[in-house]
């Protein structure tokens, strides 16, 4: 768990910048990769586009279990993200945050998991989606 | 033109951002030591909920009221603020962090329906960080700050635009002067003795007459709120010359070890705040006093200068447990003791000296590390011995909700059934 650097996603880190190659005054031949090796890959900029207006959390139940969100999964979500149909969302159902598969075209929570029914929301003035899951991530240590 | 972002019951906000059961509710945050009450959600405000009240005076009508109640988090709130400020950047070019939650904008060269821009600023706050906020909108500071205060108490649909001067004169006639920003109790007093009661008759006054009764800076207030640009905007928040850090125990203590311990809590908080603005600082202020409530008042005192300026918790640290020991008397209960760091320099400008010792890059490395590990992992997680074990768990924060945005261990949890 304390792999990853302790990122507030307001801030996007430099922890996981992994210089290849540290630049020094050599004598001799110069390494041809030299020209290509200019900056390191930061998983941040992959999972958080938007940093002001993400959030991280953790995936409780196994409502989602079809399309691969299990629990103990880390989300990133998205607020400033796009909703569409079919988009990931956590949404705050009853107080709680809860997170289901958009249908915008029926007006419906779904799952992704027979156990679970569709949750009508046309008319449902007290849901409110917080943001869009851009991603999930699992852990696989054992 | 410039626009005041102000957020509406900042912490009570923060509290509710991970908690959707907790939106539309009395929601009431606390003071360190949870001790005062420093934020109300409207609703708490509603049942009448005292600000800036002791909270254990009315703690049993708050839960018969069933209101919510948290400890202060800053690191939390620190972080939602950061969230508000990068939102705001990305929506002008020019912002200023003018409090934890006031932000300045400047808006000149845009071109803009100044109405939609500020009814922007709010949903997008709101849709992003949900956070609510108020915005005013006017050609100076300080009636972007009155328009803010219109925009929640007098027109309450959280937008006020006073880009004519029919509009802010309208509003000046309807508050009171010391809703000006920069005028307090004392210039108040004095204002009131000038026979000037009403922000309008202080913006008709002769700014030449104010000045030899007040000061420039009022003189400036006057031309502000005549739609006269005298503030602008700042962008880097001036360094502190001093930094002072001081608390109250939560026990009295006669023994020395305690005070040794407190002191060096502070001097290492104190030390953080310097190196985060980039200073060293040439000499010390330590104090410690028994009760103001007791008889045989004790107040003890000691001005030291360093070696070296120095942003180096340990010698710091050092020199602020030696002062303390002199400051120290048996038999008296001391009550609160603090840090002052004082004759602080912005070490950008700082001249090494050939033939005196300074703070070497060694010392500046391992501070840094500190404060890194520090940062990652919580506060407190490297701490020096000279700090003491129990003493930092003194401080009461019974009520105090998750860091949702900085362990990973308490971010929210979201229902997947």
């Amino acid at each position: 768990m304390t792999r990853l650097r302790l990122a507030r996603p307001d801030e996007p880190a430099r922890a996981l910048q992994l210089p290849l190659y540290a630049h020094r005054v050599r004598a001799g031949f110069p390494s041809p990769a030299d020209d290509f090796i200019d900056r390191s890959l930061d998983l941040n900029e992959f999972l958080v586009r938007r940093p002001s207006a993400t959030f991280f959390a953790w995936a409780e139940g196994d409502s989602l279990r079809d399309i691969g969100i299990g629990p103990g999964d880390l989300l990133i979500v998205d607020r400033a993200a796009e909703r569409r149909q079919g988009s990931v969302v956590v949404a705050a159902l009853d107080g709680e945050l809860t997170c289901k598969i958009l249908d915008l075209r029926r007006q419906r929570l779904l799952s992704a998991n027979d156990a679970f029914p569709p949750i009508d929301i046309a008319g449902r003035e007290d849901l409110l989606i917080e943001g869009v899951v851009t991603h999930s991530i699992r852990s696989h240590l054992r | 033109m410039y626009a005041l972002v102000d957020c509406n019951a900042c912490y009570a906000s923060c509290e509710q951002i991970f908690r959707p059961d907790l939106r539309g509710k009395p929601v009431i945050v606390l003071s360190n030591n949870d001790g005062c009450i420093i934020a109300r959600s409207a609703e708490a405000k509603a049942l009448g909920v005292p600000d800036l009240q002791p909270y254990f005076r009315i703690a049993g009508r708050l839960r018969r009221d069933g209101v919510a109640v948290f400890s202060a988090n800053f690191r939390l709130y620190g972080d939602i603020s950061g969230q508000v400020m990068a939102t705001l950047r990305g929506l002008a070019p020019r912002v200023e962090q003018y409090s934890i939650d006031e932000m300045f904008l400047d808006l000149s060269g845009m071109t803009l329906d100044l109405e939609a821009f500020a009814a922007d600023i709010r949903d997008r706050l709101w849709r992003e960080v949900r956070m609510p906020v108020g915005v005013g909108i006017a050609p100076t500071k300080t009636l972007a700050k009155l328009a803010n205060h219109a925009a929640k108490k007098i027109k309450r649909d959280g937008v006020a635009v006073l880009d004519r001067p029919d509009k802010w004169r309208w509003l000046l006639r309807r508050v009171p002067v010391d809703r000006v920003w920069g005028i307090g109790r004392r210039l108040k007093r004095r204002l009131d003795a000038l026979g000037i009661h009403s922000a309008w008759q202080l913006a008709e006054a002769d700014p030449a007459f104010i000045r030899r009764h007040t000061s420039l800076q009022v003189e400036r207030c006057i031309r502000e709120l005549n739609g006269e640009p005298c503030f602008a905007l700042e962008e880097q928040p001036p360094a502190k010359k001093e930094i002072f850090v001081t608390r109250s125990f939560a026990e009295k203590t006669g023994r020395l070890d305690d005070l040794l311990g407190h002191i060096s809590r502070y001097a290492v908080a104190a030390a953080e705040k310097l190196r985060a603005q980039d200073g060293l600082c040439q000499s010390l202020y330590v104090f410690a006093h028994s009760s103001e409530f007791e008889p045989g008042l004790y107040r003890g005192s000691r001005s030291l200068a360093l070696p070296w300026p120095s942003s180096d918790s340990r010698l710091i640290a050092r020199h602020a447990r030696a002062a303390m020991r002199r400051i120290h008397r048996p038999g008296v209960r001391f009550m609160k003791c603090g840090i002052g760091l004082l004759d602080i320099r912005d070490r950008r400008f700082h001249q090494g000296d050939l033939f005196t010792p300074g703070q070497n890059a060694e010392d500046d490395r391992l501070m840094e590390l500190l404060d890194r590990i520090n940062r990652r992992f919580g506060r407190d997680s490297l701490v020096f011995g000279s700090e003491g074990l129990n003493g930092k768990w003194t401080m009461r924060q019974n009520l105090l909700s998750p860091n949702y945005t900085s362990r990973w261990a308490e971010l929210p949890r979201v229902r997947c059934h």
